[in-house]
Parts: C-alpha cells; sequence; structure tokens
C-alpha cells in the first residue's frame, strides 16, 4: 500500500471504488491486468479492494482529485508522469484495444457504465479544490469567535446591505468562481469611491454574499466593469443627495438561461438572478468601494431599487425593436447601467395610435427631474407589452419613437424660464432665449418589458446627464 | 456552521470587530458588575463597587452559574437591559 503520495506510476491506472457494482464486477479483470504486466490500482473507499492486489489508499480522494476523475472504473495510461488517455466503465471491446491485452473478463456482460466517482459528490469536490488546490482564494480569512452566529456576524461587521447575507466560506466562493473562466486574481474595475482595484475573487465574495449563483457571476462581472467605468461616474452617483443608484438592463441568450424575470413584475421581486445580480453590484460597491449610506452616499432619499436593480428585457417575436444593448452597438449577451433614481409608472389605457401614446409618454417624460428642467437628465423608458404592441403594429422602431418623440419634449422659454407658471425653479436666464430639448441626444433610453396584461409602462428618472455626470455604459457579459 | 469567511471588503480596516464606544463618563450610569464564580471574585467585586458607590455611580451585581461556561443568554440579556457598563471580575 502506498501512503501518500500524489502522483501515479507510469503505465496503466485503475481507479475504483468497492461501492461501484461495475467495479466489483471487473475486479478478476483488474486482476487479469496486473497478471499481465503492470497495473496501479487506486481505491476511493476500501484499501481492501480488490483483494490479493496492491492497492494505493485514495480514502482521502486527493489522487482522484489531481487525476480529475468523475467516474469510476477509470482506466488510465500515464506516461512521464502525465496522462495520455482514460476510458471510463466498462465495455469489454474498449478495455481491449486500450490495454492490449486479449480475453478480458470472460462470462462477464460486454457492457456496463461506471459510477459516479467519490471525488465529485457534492460538496467534497469544492472540500477538495480548497484542500489541494492551492492557496487559489488570497482574500483575508476572517475567524469567527464560537459564539457568534454566522449571519449576525456579517451584520456585526458591516458587510451587509441591511438584508441577511449568505456566509461567504472558501467552499462557496470556490463553487462561485467555477461560474467564469476568468483567473481568480484577474482585476475587473477599480471601484470608487476609494478607488480599489476589485479582483474577480473579491467580487465572487460579493456575489455569494447577495445570493448569487454562480452561473450569475459573470453579469455581476460585467456589471461591475460597467458600472466602474469613468464614464458612468460611479463616484458621483454615490455620493449625490439625488436619489440615483445603478440600473442594470441585461439583454441577450444569457437572460433566459438564468431564468431571469422579463414579465409579469419584472421590475418587483421574487426572481432570484434579477434580485441577486443587482445586489451584489450594490454590495461590491459598499464592501470594496468603501460607498456606504451616511459615509460616502449622501442621498437625501435614495429608493428601494438601491439595494439592487436588475432585470432582464423581453426577448420575445412581440417586440416592437431590438434589444436596448443591441441598440448600443453590442448584440448578444449584454447589459447597460443606467443611474436611475427611480420608477414613475404610467398609464395611457386609451391610446391605440403611436402618436397618441407617443404624447402621453412625452408628457410624463417631461417631468424628470422637473417639468421645467432642460438638458438636465437622461431617462430610461420601460415600455411595458401592451404599450410596445401599439407601436410595433403601426410600425414604430426605436428610432421612429425617438424622432417622433423629439418635437414633443422641446421646451418654450415661457414654460421653463425662472419664475414662469409662478414657480422660482426654472432654467437660468442665459438659457431662456431659445427652446431647449428635454434630453440631450441619445438621453432617452428605451427598453421593453413586462407582464402582458395592462398599458402601463413606466419612466426611470437619470442623475446629471452626460459628460459633467454619468453616460450610460453598455458592455458584453462572458457566455458559459 | 461555517466558522472561516472570506472578507468581502477592501481589506483596508482591521478584520476584528471594532470595539464598542467607552463612555466619557460614569455619572448617572448604572455599572453591572459581573462575578463569573472563579474564587475571590466577589472580593474584587465587592472592592469595586465601594469605589464606585463612593463616586455615586449605582451598581448592580450579577452572577454567572459557573466559570467554565459562557454567561446564559438569560444573563446576558439582563445585564444589558440594565445596564450601560459592565465590569467583570476574572479573579483567582
Amino acid at each position: 500500500m502506498v501512503g501518500a503520495m500524489t502522483t501515479v506510476p507510469d503505465g496503466l491506472v485503475a481507479v475504483v471504488k468497492r461501492d461501484c457494482p461495475t467495479c466489483t464486477l471487473v475486479e478478476p479483470v483488474l486482476r487479469q491486468l496486473a497478471d499481465a504486466g503492470g497495473l496501479t490500482v487506486v481505491c476511493q473507499d476500501d484499501p481492501a479492494f480488490p483483494r490479493d492486489l496492491p492497492v494505493v489508499d485514495d480514502r482521502e480522494l486527493e489522487l482522484s482529485w489531481r487525476l480529475r476523475i468523475e467516474t469510476v472504473p477509470t482506466l488510465l495510461r500515464m506516461a512521464d508522469g502525465t496522462e495520455s488517455g482514460r476510458i471510463e466503465g466498462w465495455l469489454r471491446s474498449r478495455w481491449e484495444s486500450f490495454t492490449g491485452v486479449t480475453g478480458l473478463g470472460e462470462g462477464l456482460p460486454e457492457h456496463r457504465p461506471g459510477c459516479g466517482s467519490r471525488s465529485v459528490e457534492w460538496g467534497v469536490e469544492d472540500e477538495l479544490a480548497r484542500r489541494y488546490g492551492g492557496r487559489l482564494l488570497t482574500a483575508r480569512r476572517v475567524e469567527l469567535a464560537d459564539l457568534e452566529d454566522d449571519v449576525e456576524a456579517l451584520f456585526d461587521r458591516g458587510w451587509t446591505d441591511g438584508l441577511p447575507c449568505v456566509p461567504p466560506t472558501e467552499e462557496r466562493v470556490l463553487r462561485m468562481l467555477g461560474g467564469t473562466r476568468r483567473a481568480p486574481d484577474e482585476v475587473v474595475a477599480v471601484v470608487p469611491p476609494d478607488l480599489v482595484e476589485c479582483t474577480v475573487e473579491k467580487v465572487a465574495v460579493n456575489a455569494v454574499l447577495a445570493g448569487c449563483l454562480p452561473e450569475h457571476l459573470p453579469v455581476v462581472l460585467a456589471a461591475v466593469e460597467a458600472a466602474c467605468r469613468d464614464e458612468f461616474a460611479l463616484h458621483g452617483v454615490l455620493a449625490t443627495t439625488w436619489s440615483a443608484g445603478p440600473v442594470v438592463v441585461v439583454d441577450g441568450p444569457v437572460t433566459a438561461r438564468l431564468r431571469m424575470n422579463s414579465g409579469i413584475n419584472v421590475l418587483g421581486q421574487g426572481n432570484r438572478a434579477n434580485a441577486t445580480i443587482g445586489r451584489a453590484l450594490q454590495l461590491v460597491v459598499r464592501n470594496v468601494g468603501g460607498g456606504r449610506p451616511g459615509e460616502v452616499d449622501r442621498a437625501t432619499l435614495g429608493h428601494p431599487g438601491k439595494l439592487g436593480w436588475c432585470f432582464a428585457e423581453a426577448d420575445d417575436d412581440l417586440r416592437p425593436f431590438p434589444p436596448l444593448a443591441e441598440s448600443r452597438g453590442v448584440p448578444g449577451s449584454a447589459l447597460t447601467v443606467f443611474a436611475g433614481a427611480g420608477l414613475t409608472p404610467f398609464l395611457d389605457q386609451a391610446s391605440r395610435t403611436p402618436e397618441s401614446l407617443a404624447r402621453t409618454l412625452a408628457l410624463v417624460l417631461r417631468t424628470v427631474g422637473h417639468p421645467k428642467s432642460a438638458l438636465g437628465m437622461d431617462a430610461l423608458v420601460v415600455l411595458g407589452p401592451e404599450h410596445g404592441r401599439v407601436f410595433r403594429e403601426a410600425g414604430w422602431d426605436r428610432e421612429r419613437l425617438l424622432a417622433e418623440l423629439d418635437p414633443l419634449l422641446v421646451l418654450q422659454p415661457e414654460e421653463f424660464r425662472r419664475g414662469a407658471q409662478g414657480i422660482a425653479e426654472g432654467m437660468p436666464d442665459a438659457l431662456a432665449d431659445r427652446p431647449l430639448p428635454k434630453f440631450r441626444p441619445g438621453g432617452l433610453l428605451l427598453a421593453y418589458a413586462g407582464g402582458p396584461a395592462g398599458m402601463f409602462s413606466a419612466v426611470i428618472s437619470g442623475w446629471v446627464s452626460g459628460p459633467a455626470g454619468s453616460v450610460p455604459v453598455t458592455v458584453p457579459i462572458e457566455e458559459a | 456552521m461555517a466558522r472561516t469567511l472570506l472578507d468581502p471588503t477592501s481589506e483596508r480596516r482591521p478584520a476584528e470587530r471594532a470595539l464598542t464606544p467607552r463612555p466619557p463618563s460614569l455619572e448617572g450610569r448604572t455599572v453591572g458588575l459581573l462575578d463569573i464564580s472563579k474564587s475571590r471574585g466577589d472580593v474584587v467585586v465587592d472592592e469595586l463597587e465601594a469605589l464606585l458607590h463612593a463616586d455615586g455611580v449605582a451598581t448592580l451585581r450579577y452572577r454567572k452559574p459557573t466559570f467554565a461556561r459562557p454567561a446564559p443568554v438569560d444573563l446576558r440579556h439582563e445585564i444589558a437591559t440594565h445596564c450601560e457598563v459592565v465590569i467583570e471580575a476574572l479573579a483567582d
């Protein structure tokens, strides 16, 4: 018996477990191969199996993990310390051609599938990766005291947004990192306000906190990258007394794969991907960037979406126009971050023509920030399906709708001048000699989502727009 | 239950929990005196109580059932609800 070796000798190697019926079936075959000139048997659960053969005891599963065994029995050929081929399960013809030994297992069935390797059992694989994978993770280890509850401990250390978080254990973080091909030490972004280099690993730790699944991680990584682009001005979005926070709009095949919600209650609660991806981004801002309410975050009011605001655009054949990300030059799986300050839903249950509905939309859009402010803020419109239908059936695409809205969104000096309408608030006199557009060019974004019933849509108002403030950012999402 | 966690922060602050801020003065506050049931713990607590009373500070006495185990939840709750400050006498 060989003790704590971490490699196997050259030649044929069989990895087995007694608990596997196929392994016990091929026990005489293993003996034949050993007699025929050399076989190393590695057993995962019983060093006395197979009987009367020298066995490498791998109850600790280190070898199985290092050899990436997924099925038992697995027959490998090692040459110069590296693997040159493997077969799994029992198939007489393959075993004979693989070993060059004929007449194997007389009287046995021709074929039996193998069983799962102990090293890939649920929870075991993560533990093995932690034990033998080297110090893959570099985040500081925080030991909890005996009397600490592990959820309360997260509150005590200031790591949560006010709701309970999932404790980020090494096993959970390793599992989370399985959701991306990117290296744990790769820097994703420099996160304001503390301007800290944030690695894939740190994003993964916060994704665990937020309650994400590993397959959500690529979306979180893209969201962090997008929100930390200079043009998004995350420091300002965070620090402002205005209510703004990042809103993440996700497009493309990834939304169906992650079963994101783009339908009923799309901007509300109840969908894990929507809820946790947006939350993970905000936890990165809080924990890595150091952006906490009452410190750098000075919002007068804030809004509930600052816990996390992420949704998918509906990708059905009823959509009036292509996805937002595609219109911004990034087709496929992609996301757009927008500095959104809250939701203004509106109804129009009577308009059956695009002209009429566009006028309603323009009236609501005029209230963004203040009805008398022009060129101040961007806006993101979430067009509900029943409103989308009106535009689709009339053949109005995104460009047409935006073009038709333009003249409806021109403010006249007599309506926006300071003091006009008996309201002191208004545009400065220096700008009060000409009509002004409500939005800067490109400052009006249109998305399509929501449940099938209800002639409703919503406007998400923005924050200071353009180069002086925040510009929406669209980035691709790594595909699985 | 998981006992080791990975730090989600920038690691610019110490990992330990910060101590509760110390009161600038004991005036008008109630001080809990906790005898953990080690021998002669009562001597320490008696001395402290006399000194505190001399300064006009209100005190309340508590005793753990045994020094070998953490204080029971009910006792910790009672101290937390009645006192702003607690002094624990380890003694021996």
